[in-house]
């Protein structure tokens, strides 16, 4: 037999032609990993450097620091329960709806009906690609302030419209990262579990959604923390919450410069406060993760 | 027609002053994203380049740069540099003769502040591309007597793109999303004067709505749909994913 010539066709070498991307974008898992990573004394070190420091060095005699701690103490209680709440709630609130309809709309662009999946990723395409602060002036602005049903009248308060605005665009994101997730899975599960005669839904939701819940959580937690931080832009429109507030308290004080920084950087450590111990708290849930496998 | 539709009187369409308003404000968008699109990958080229450079510092510059950038909302960047930044910058005296006026205009904030927000996620974008070239194919330039800047001109970077255009696609569309939120300070862009048209107007708000969604949704599938188009065209066949 002949020996068989080499061919420059089948020619293998083990140098790599490209190697895999490592890029972390804005919505991936960079944020709140960032934001776990910082030590323990970042908190107090903000307050320092941020709200103290400042208002020391920009207190003036009509402002002294003094009367500015004055005016802080006054409206704290209001800043947090009427304000910061509000925040927590709408992001709360806000994930909440967006996570149900991007479920629903995620499985929608898989599913088996051209119809529906047509309809998904219509949705998908409308809500990913307009600006999220166009959606928030759409539905601020057009949904009614009170629902008639039969003879009474539901309120629907500011905040609530604003958490149905600012759930759109999570609701399109979700969709694609639950897509994501179950497109994941290696297809041999959907044939091992057709062979065992199990139903297109049992397989769906018995099967194929448990081993995504896992691989979702570390986008939806990041979601989260990038949501929490987003909820100021409703005070554009003018919806009550902590920023909205404490440019009110301000002009309520006399609009002094001085009181800029201690303002706005008690927003800025409360924001920080709030996030800070999801996203080191997601770190432990990842390294738990990570352990098993 | 107002009297049955009462929120959809379509006034942009038969009131020259409004049309030329919302062609303005169109306007404004465009150049808006055309400028920041081009200074922000111009920044992330250069950014990527000089996360390679053998100097500690400027390594930490860039990092530092790019730490801050991707971390604060862009919403607070350009409050941040219009009225922090911008009440540092000297002042002309403006084309009446007696008005002093800040040296950068409020779209020139809108600007600057937008390309960098963008250009510290193109750094990475570009960062991550040029990483995946494999050192091999560096050493092999060298061996074929390329300096550093020619390696990465003619050999790094053409792979690079071809690796970072998906990433860079996705960024350049959030970046004009992101161009909106220059309504908080007062650039007078597409949503800007669709919001001040409806405020003059409330007959107009739904057909000015409508409008406005389409515009933008229009907007950002022109650039998808140049961008996909040139992701195609320099795909090299067998090359671009990793093995």
């Amino acid at each position: 037999m002949r020996h068989a010539q080499p061919n420059p066709m089948n020619a293998t070498t083990d140098l790599p032609v490209i190697l895999e991307p490592t890029y972390r974008g804005p919505d991936a898992i960079g944020f709140s990993r960032w934001l776990g990573n910082m030590p323990v004394w970042a908190l107090p070190a903000l307050a320092i450097f941020v709200v103290l420091w400042p208002t020391i060095l920009h207190a003036q005699a009509a402002y002294s620091v003094d009367k500015i701690m004055g005016i802080m103490a006054k409206w704290l209680p209001l800043l947090i329960t009427q304000g910061f709440l509000m925040n927590v709630i709408i992001s709360f609130f806000t994930m909440l709806f967006g996570t149900i309809a991007g479920l629903f709309l995620g499985l929608g662009r898989v599913s088996d009906n051209a119809v529906i999946r047509g309809f998904s990723w219509l949705m998908v395409q409308l809500f990913r690609n307009s600006p999220r602060l166009v959606l928030l002036f759409i539905v601020m602005l057009t949904l009614p302030f009170e629902i008639q049903i039969g003879d009474t009248y539901i309120p629907v308060p500011d905040w609530m419209k604003a958490v149905f605005g600012l759930s759109l665009p999570v609701m399109a994101d979700l969709a694609e990262i639950v897509r994501g997730a179950i497109q994941s899975v290696p297809s041999a599960q959907w044939e091992a579990a057709h062979s065992l005669a199990f139903t297109r839904r049992q397989i769906m939701w018995q099967i194929i959604l448990p081993q995504c819940f896992k691989r979702m959580i570390p986008p939806w937690t990041n979601w989260y923390a990038i949501m929490t931080m987003a909820t100021p832009l409703v005070s554009l429109l003018g919806v009550t919450e902590l920023v909205t507030l404490s440019r009110q308290a301000m002009e309520a004080e006399g609009n002094n410069p001085s009181l800029l920084m201690p303002f706005f950087g008690f927003a800025l450590i409360i924001f920080f406060a709030y996030c800070y111990p999801i996203a080191r708290l997601k770190l432990r849930l990842e390294k738990k993760f990570a352990v098993k496998g | 027609m107002a009297d049955t539709y009462p929120k959809w009187n379509f006034i942009f369409f038969h009131d020259p002053v409004q049309w030329e308003r919302v062609v303005s404000g169109f306007y404004v968008t465009v150049q808006l994203s055309v400028v920041c699109v081009i200074l922000s990958v111009i920044i992330g080229i250069v950014g990527a380049w000089a996360q390679g450079s053998p100097s500690r510092l400027i390594r930490w510059t860039v990092q530092d740069y790019i730490q801050f950038f991707r971390s604060t909302p862009p919403l607070i960047q350009l409050l941040f540099f219009y009225f922090a930044l911008g009440q540092f910058t000297p002042t002309v005296t403006g084309p009446d003769g007696w008005t002093e006026q800040p040296i950068i205009s409020n779209i020139g904030w809108a600007i600057i502040s937008l390309s960098f927000f963008a250009g510290a996620f193109n750094v990475e974008i570009f960062r991550s591309g040029i990483e995946a070239v494999p050192d091999s194919t560096i050493e092999a330039a060298e061996s074929l007597g390329f300096t550093r800047a020619q390696t990465f001109t003619n050999v790094t970077f053409p792979l690079a793109l071809r690796v970072s255009l998906p990433a860079l696609n996705n960024n350049l569309i959030n970046l004009v999303k992101t161009t909106t939120q220059a309504i908080a300070i007062a650039v007078p862009e597409l949503l800007y004067e669709m919001v001040s048209i409806w405020n003059d107007y409330a007959s107009a708000q739904n057909a000015a709505m409508t409008v406005l969604f389409f515009t933008y949704i229009a907007l950002v599938g022109i650039l998808a749909f140049g961008m996909n188009r040139w992701e195609n065209k320099l795909l090299v066949p067998g090359f671009g994913k990793a093995s």
